[in-house]
């Protein structure tokens, strides 16, 4: 099957991956549409990093079957890794060479051709803003430079996809909308754009995002899809002085799953809104709050990947210690 | 130090940090720039910038590891440079790397830390114990720290810059590369610590962590921007946030950016942030682009800034990013 034909970039069917009796990946199933920006989000251990690592021909799979950029991940390997791009949080630069010398290094390891390989500098060079600095050492390069210099080498070859692992740690939020920015470019130009992240407002710029825990694909959707219908639990947010002793008295509530301190504010995950409103209410107001006006909010993102998790656990024992 | 009087804390009224005019230089740069904060006692106080803009600089002279070039800094009263031997016995400091040695076990590491602050023998097995149950971390002491997952190993190293049962706690950067559920758990030990009165200085470059904080201070090439309480600092904000939903979002941002400035455009997935002076303006002016492309409009509303939306519009101010 030729992913290119079929207009997906990445397609897996019942991909997995054990280390001895450890199933670190388990049968996981997904396509990823041409120029759509994928976010992979999941805990850490959870096999996010096998998962990549199987996508991008660096280990192969002990079960099921994947194609990335049309080629299969278990026969292809050296063609894929032609046809990705990667940048990790790490940015992979080398920090005494300056902005040109590590562009053309990144020239080299792809072997781009030397009639092309002027232009695919130059181009970089616009991208990322670095006119005035393409002599400069690239250790005094601030994170938001360095950043986009490094999606520019990962990108040099022109690769149909890209893996962006954690890529914004770190920068600051201006740089951080710009990067956006150029991934959307990106996305908008077929590129297809496959990004790790622990951070939820980062999560909320991807078109789909996938959750994984304990090896398995446990919520699929848009993030609008994701905190409407993924919960089966309610959120109500409220604000009071003392929020961490009002957490103690909300939680000895029935129908309270648990709160969390939210900004300044408490999130309280419930059973049922309509119920626990006028509870909270009632307790805190025992307890000499004034004006706390709890009120049923949509789940933040970061609301409905703890709830999917937490449901999960009660499912199951918690997951067994490992070390590799 | 002609200040050194004037600034010098009372007992009385004493704050848990206070630094005037705290400055560090490295050859050409000048990493923390005439910093002046102060941090009551009890407070959980936030330092946010991006990477390079001075915050583990700031704390390392806070910590008394770093002196600085100028200006001057105190921990509940000591002086960081002539009193940073005792500042260390009132301090935690937890530091990027968490100094865990990954081929001792987690109770290894807790002892080596015990015998390094000259924690008695009496009573330090029942120390230990109490900060590992506190910290959810009992069933693993006799795992190496080296096989720990990375919410564990950011416990750990909280449970060992507190064995000594310090009153102010530094931590840089604590939950860098930290999975929510984990960020969570580590929040709520930083709230029971609080309750404690622990005076915690906590330092981020993300800024929905940093509205957990009491309070926050904007740090950006080592020039503190700003200092406030979250909600106090949102008014820093210029303009209001109208959130528009439609059918092409991308295609959305293009038309804005093209209509109103590019600094004013936000695309976050889904949904695009239109920064305006005047929400009624914006609004129609929004709605009437979106008919006149033919993209259906979903939805329009003003939302509550982010303290991230604050932080960009107060660095836009200051001449951008990099």
């Amino acid at each position: 099957m030729n992913g290119t034909e079929t207009g997906y970039a990445v397609t897996l069917t019942d991909l997995s991956k054990r280390f001895g009796d450890f199933v670190a990946v388990d049968r996981l199933n997904l396509q990823v549409g041409r120029g759509e920006i994928f976010g992979f989000l999941g805990p850490n251990g959870a096999g996010k990093s096998t998962t990549i690592r199987m996508l991008c021909g660096i280990l192969p799979p002990s079960g099921g079957s994947g194609t990335v950029a049309g080629f299969d991940i278990g026969k292809d390997a050296e063609e894929i890794k032609k046809n990705i791009g990667y940048m990790s949080q790490k940015f992979s630069l080398y920090e005494d060479l300056t902005v040109e010398e590590n562009i053309d290094f990144y020239s080299g390891i792809y072997r781009i051709p030397a009639i092309k390989k002027r232009e695919r500098k130059e181009w970089v060079i616009e991208m990322a803003g670095l006119r005035e600095h393409r002599s400069s050492r690239t250790a005094i390069l601030s994170g938001g430079w360095k950043q986009r210099l490094a999606l520019g080498c990962a990108i040099l070859h022109e690769p149909p996809i890209i893996f962006l692992d954690e890529p914004t740690s770190g920068v600051d939020p201006i740089s951080r909308r710009n990067f956006w920015d150029l991934i959307y470019h990106l996305a908008g130009q077929g590129v297809t754009v496959f990004v790790t992240t622990h951070y939820m407002d980062e999560a909320e710029y991807c078109d789909r995002l996938g959750l994984i825990y304990r090896g398995e694909l446990i919520a699929l959707g848009t993030p609008e899809e994701l905190k409407t219908h993924q919960m089966t639990e309610e959120i109500v947010e409220l604000f009071c002085d003392h929020p961490q002793d009002a957490m103690g008295l909300i939680e000895e509530l029935p129908g309270v799953r648990h709160a969390a301190l939210f900004g300044r504010g408490l999130h309280v995950v419930v059973e049922r809104a309509a119920a626990a409103v006028p509870a909270i209410e009632r307790k805190l107001a025992d307890a000499g709050y004034t004006a706390v006006q709890p009120e049923r909010i949509i789940p933040s993102l970061e609301d409905v990947f703890v709830s999917l998790i937490e449901a999960r656990d009660r499912q199951e024992a918690p997951q067994g210690e490992f070390s590799r | 130090m002609p200040f050194t009087s004037r600034f010098l804390p009372s007992a009385l009224t004493m704050d848990a940090i206070r630094t005037h005019n705290l400055t560090r230089r490295f050859d050409g740069l000048t990493a923390v720039d005439r910093l002046t904060i102060s941090v009551a006692q009890g407070e959980l106080f936030g330092l946010v910038g991006s990477d390079g803009a001075g915050k583990t600089t700031t704390m390392r002279m806070l910590a008394g590891i770093m002196d600085p070039t100028d200006g001057e800094a105190w921990v509940l009263g000591r002086h960081s440079v002539r009193d940073s031997e005792a500042i260390k016995d009132d301090i935690g400091y937890m530091s990027q790397r968490f100094g865990l040695y990954p081929d001792l076990t987690v109770m290894e590491n807790m002892h080596f830390y015990a015998d390094i602050y000259g924690l008695p023998r009496r009573g330090r097995a029942e120390k230990i114990d109490r900060l590992l149950t506190f910290s959810n971390l009992t069933p693993f002491k006799n795992r190496l720290a080296g096989n720990l997952s990375g919410g564990m190993k950011q416990k750990l190293g909280l449970a060992c810059a507190l064995v000594h049962t310090p009153k102010v706690l530094f931590l840089d950067e604590p939950t860098n590369g930290v999975d929510p559920v984990s960020r969570r758990d580590f929040w709520r030990i930083l709230y029971q610590l609080l309750k404690e009165g622990v005076t915690i200085f906590v330092t981020t470059a993300y800024l929905d962590e940093a509205d957990r904080c009491n309070r926050v201070g904007l740090i950006h090439k080592g020039k503190l921007l700003a200092c406030d309480t979250p909600v106090n600092l949102k008014q820093l904000m210029r303009g209001a946030i109208l959130e528009i939903r439609t059918s092409d979002p991308r295609r959305t941002a293009r038309l804005l950016r093209n209509r109103f400035s590019d600094a004013t455009v936000g695309l976050f997935g889904d949904r695009v942030h239109l920064v305006t002076g005047d929400p009624g303006t914006g609004e129609t002016a929004a709605v009437s682009l979106m008919s006149a492309e033919g993209i259906e409009l979903l939805g329009i509303r003003q939302i509550e800034p982010s303290l991230e939306d604050v932080f960009v519009s107060v660095l836009s101010r200051q001449g951008g990013a990099q």
